[in-house]
């Protein structure tokens, strides 16, 4: 098996069927891969850890009810740190939520509008900076378009930093986008 | 001193999902121009990138941008064989139309109707949903993204049949694959950071 992510969560073999579509966009393979090593083998890890990211990251991974890519994560977790592996893997089995839900901005849209599960984390375990990225990684990976200023205020008043913030951000994008593609291979795979 | 985080003001804000051209304002403060080192050129990609708020605000961690771009220009412009670049397009803007990203709907949009030249077939999408009826090539490429897009996912073999009944490769399917997925990422950057705001003097 590679080391490319995808293919490993996927089941992609090397000279596969798979292999041989997914080199046709070979450039999206492989800065898909430089993503993954930018968020977790950081240049500059000031704002938020490495321990952190893959908190995130494994608490995102476990709510997406995903096999492979929960294992993964979770497991990237626990070697970095048990105790929390544990509380992160405690949290994601009290976050179950449906989506996408959430508020359009006042008008024609608002007749769609729906509600659903806002999560918050429990700060006394986790710590008021680690939880505040749980909860707003819940809301951009359940109900986007509540996000808003006081969603980034909290984050900030937890001790969050803007470029600290945009790695989060692209945290919980990159890994909506990893799991979606891994997932859309593996039907690919069962269909076949 | 912590960062400042913006609300801004004083605009009429979108409240409808339209192909017409919107700004996006950010809620962050984006790099200083005259802060970008060759470090965050890199990250940019493309030069011109430096005039935009959203691109100079994720150039705050410039190997991550670099790759996202990468990613997605590979994923809607390598249009040697695969999904041809209108159904891409679509396939973002269903993403975006289920995920509440009036800015993202509002460009993919566009481009679905420049070229798949069906501008009322487009901006049925926008006006009814991703339930809209757009025939079955188009419906099959939006329930494919609906399904990689709502949580818990839902896409399975049936969603990749239903893609090659309609005359799709392996790697046509793929395409529709990852571009649902890019807007996953897309809409959860542009929707979390900053808002869809008119141009200036419109």
């Amino acid at each position: 098996m590679s080391d490319d992510v995808i293919d490993r969560l996927a089941g992609i073999g090397p000279g596969s069927g798979l292999d041989g579509v997914r080199r046709q966009r070979d450039e999206a393979r492989r800065h898909a891969q430089a993503s993954f090593d930018g968020l977790f083998t950081p240049v500059d890890a000031s704002g938020f850890s490495v321990t952190e990211r893959w908190a995130v990251a494994a608490f995102l991974a476990l709510l997406h009810n995903q096999d492979d890519a929960a294992a993964f994560y979770a497991e990237g977790l626990a070697v970095r740190d048990t105790v929390l592996a544990r509380a992160v893997g405690a949290e994601a089995g009290r976050a179950a939520a449906r989506g996408p839900f959430g508020r359009f901005p006042a008008g024609p849209l608002s007749v769609e509008d729906s509600a659903g599960v806002v999560h918050t984390a429990d700060a006394a375990v986790l710590g008021v900076l680690l939880a505040a990225a749980l909860d707003h990684a819940h809301m951009l990976l359940f109900h986007p378009r509540d996000a808003s200023p006081e969603w980034l205020q909290r984050l900030v008043d937890a001790g969050w930093t803007t470029p600290a913030i945009v790695t989060l951000s692209q945290l919980v994008a990159f890994l909506s986008f990893q799991i979606r593609v891994v997932a859309g291979f593996r039907a690919m795979q069962q269909a076949a | 001193m912590t960062d400042p985080v913006y609300a801004p003001e004083g605009h009429a804000i979108p409240n409808v999902f339209t192909r017409d051209m919107l700004d996006w304002l950010p809620w962050l403060e984006p790099m200083a121009e005259a802060a970008l080192t060759p470090r965050h050129m890199e990250g940019l990609v493309d030069a011109s990138r430096a005039k935009s708020a959203y691109f100079r605000l994720l150039a705050h961690d410039p190997e991550v941008l670099g790759a996202r771009t990468r990613t997605d220009k590979d994923i809607f412009y390598n249009t040697k064989a695969g999904l041809p670049r209108a159904e891409r397009e679509l396939a973002a803007t269903a993403t975006s139309r289920l995920n509440g990203c009036i800015y993202c709907a509002s460009v993919h949009a566009r481009h679905a109707t420049t070229y798949a030249k069906r501008g009322d077939d487009v901006q049925r999408l926008l006006d009814e949903g991703v339930g809209a009826d757009l025939g079955e090539r188009w419906n099959a490429v939006v329930a494919a993204s609906v399904a990689l897009t709502e949580m818990p996912m839902s896409f399975g073999p049936s969603h990749v049949a239903r893609l090659r009944e309609t005359g799709m490769d392996d790697l046509a399917i793929a395409d529709t694959i990852q571009a649902a997925s890019f807007f996953n990422w897309a809409n959860r950057l542009m929707l979390s950071l900053g808002e869809p705001a008119p141009l200036p003097g419109k």
